[in-house]
């Protein structure tokens, strides 16, 4: 599904505030994995999601998507084929436009032409799509998205995103901004999604209970790279302690060596 | 006098509507404005005086102004520059191309030639002129406005919709966001342009400075119908425009002809409609403010 070789990002190279937010990461993403992505801030999470997506180029590395080289493809193209769901729940939507015409553009991606295709039978399959998300938004659809909750706009988009049938889903932690109840309503919603679906997704998040419980797969990110990659049984035996003790195995191993670099 | 005033404000209405679609729909400060104005007049009073005959004339008034937005749209594109400094450099080339384009001359006279003004009074026969005039354009501003709306019913009018408030998502939809303000910015000049048309007609000749300033007084009237009513209806924005155009030049009228009585000249007029936006930027500012305070935020 996803092939990455060797990819770098530097940002503002050649200046004092040059930065290399990835360094040399390899990965590669089988159809239908769920991966979830752990690390601390400035890990290279969202870097990484950025550059998957197409909203920034690499500095160095290929990128392959569904077997096609998309190391230079700008995003719009790409988002043919890939959902994304940012942190802010208001990115995904248009607050000043109603619920129907927000749905309208997700409903089909790609260049938008002069039909009027919003039509009784369209608001008729929108009211039968919200249902799903059980918060009445089904009674809502002439009332603009900014009057609706941050919960209600992230589940939204979510949605939206869902029906716009995506090959691959890109979550960068799309629950943090929400309170505890509505995280988990938006996160199951997800796992349903992603089932009903069979989507291939990545999901970043900072909750190490959520990075556990959910997918077949994890990747924590260290300073621009993977530091550690879990499936299958392994990952399903997991715990939060097992994880930070990797965790610090990991970074352990890396300071001795540093060490012995330094006094050889 | 009450004719006179609504036919100004219905035809500024339509240059309303198409800084609208800049400033309120696509969120791009657009100043093209102030030169396509005059290449609308300028091309359709050459079309007209040259015997191309009054629609092919307005026909290609709008498609030059368009023309001229799509120039303003690409260099934003392609080389990154922020959009007000985009429309500032179209502006600034299109004073030369307007004089260039009116023969070398910075004016000419639409007289002893038909135009869509005498074409209409003669329709209106004993009527009298200003109310011909003024249900012939409550007509054309009206079809302009409708026309309008059911564009941005379409799947690429709600997406224009979407690209002022939220690019990201516009994007993320695998739509072209640059093509989306070439079609924006450009249709926004034609309809600019078209406005030129007209007065150039009403008035009876183009002059290369018609526009100098026209789009402050463009923002001036959408703030001013802004704060007539409040609705997310496309339908009622276009309205809004519209009566906002008409109130903006019953004021500018009431400014030129009493303001005397304060020593006010026509001169002051622009500093007047300056002030008008500063005020209307305040009130609209408390009042988003108290908004935000009475749901608890900031
Ligand atoms: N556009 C940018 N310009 C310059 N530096 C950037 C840019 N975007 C990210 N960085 C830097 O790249 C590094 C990685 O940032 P990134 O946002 O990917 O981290 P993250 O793992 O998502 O962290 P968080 O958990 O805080 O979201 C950071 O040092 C950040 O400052
Ligand atoms: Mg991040």
């Amino acid at each position: 599904m996803i092939n990455i070789t060797k990819i770098t990002k530097t940002f503002n190279p050649g200046t004092v505030n040059e930065n290399t937010a990835i360094r040399n990461l390899s990965l590669t993403v089988q159809e239908g994995d769920f991966i979830t992505i752990v690390g601390s801030n400035g890990a290279g999470k969202t870097t990484l999601l950025n550059l998957i997506s197409g909203s920034i180029l690499p500095s160095s590395g290929t990128m392959y998507i569904l077997g096609n080289d998309v190391t230079r493809t700008p995003e719009y193209k790409r988002a043919a084929y890939i959902g994304r769901i940012f942190q802010d729940p208001t990115l995904g939507t248009s607050g000043k436009l109603s619920l129907e015409h927000n749905m309208n553009i997700c409903s089909r991606k790609g260049f938008k032409g002069l039909k009027i295709s919003l039509d009784a039978k369209k608001r008729q399959l929108f009211r039968e799509e919200l249902i799903a998300l059980e918060m009445g938004l089904e009674n809502r659809l002439k009332d603009n998205v900014g009057l609706l909750s941050g919960g209600q706009r992230q589940a939204l988009t979510l949605l939206m995103t869902v029906l716009s049938r995506p090959e691959l889903l890109l979550l960068d932690e799309h629950t943090a901004a929400l309170d505890p109840r509505n995280a988990e309503i938006v996160l199951s919603l997800t796992q349903r999604f992603v089932d009903e679906g069979n989507l291939t997704s990545m999901m970043v998040t900072h909750n190490m209970k959520h990075a556990i419980e959910y997918g077949n797969r994890l990747l924590m990110m260290d300073r621009g790279d993977i530091i550690l990659d879990v499936s299958g049984d392994e990952k399903k035996n997991l715990t939060v302690e097992k994880l930070v003790k990797k965790f610090h195995e990991i970074k352990q191993t890396e300071y001795t060596s540093d060490e012995a670099l330094l006094t050889t | 006098m009450i004719e006179g005033i609504l036919v100004d404000g219905l035809i500024f209405a339509v240059m309303a509507l198409g800084v609208f679609i800049t400033f309120r729909v696509l969120n791009f400060p657009d100043l093209t404005v102030d030169g396509s104005f005059a290449t609308g007049a300028a091309v359709a009073a050459m079309s007209i005086t040259n015997g191309l005959g009054i629609f092919p004339g307005m026909l290609l008034a709008f498609a030059s102004g368009a023309a001229a937005g799509t120039i303003t749209a690409v260099i934003h594109n392609r080389l990154k520059v922020p959009n007000l400094l985009a429309g500032i450099l179209t502006m600034t080339m299109l004073y030369s191309i307007n004089i260039r384009i009116l023969g070398g001359r910075a004016n000419i006279a639409l007289l002893r030639v038909d135009t869509i003004i005498s074409k209409v009074i003669q329709i209106g026969g004993s009527i009298p002129r200003e109310w011909t005039l003024l249900i012939f354009m409550i007509i054309f501003t009206g079809i302009v406005k409708i026309l309008l709306d059911v564009f941005f019913h379409t799947d690429m009018g709600i997406t224009l919709g979407a690209m002022g408030d939220n690019e990201q998502m516009v994007v993320s939809q695998g739509v072209n966001p640059k093509a989306m303000k070439v079609i924006g910015v450009s249709l926004s000049n034609g309809l600019v342009a078209l406005s030129g048309a007209m007065l150039a007609q009403y008035q009876g000749f183009a002059d290369a400075n018609l526009g100098v300033g026209i789009v402050v007084q463009g923002l001036a009237a959408v703030m001013l119908g802004e704060f007539l009513f409040r609705s997310n209806k496309i339908g009622m924005l276009t309205i809004q425009v519209i009566f906002g155009a008409i109130l903006y030049k019953a004021l500018m009228f009431f400014g030129r002809y009493y303001g005397y009585y304060i020593n006010l000249t026509p001169s002051d007029l622009k500093l007047l409609t300056g002030v008008l936006v500063i005020v209307s930027l305040v009130v609209a500012k408390t009042r988003k403010n108290i908004g935000s305070r009475k749901r608890g935020i900031q």
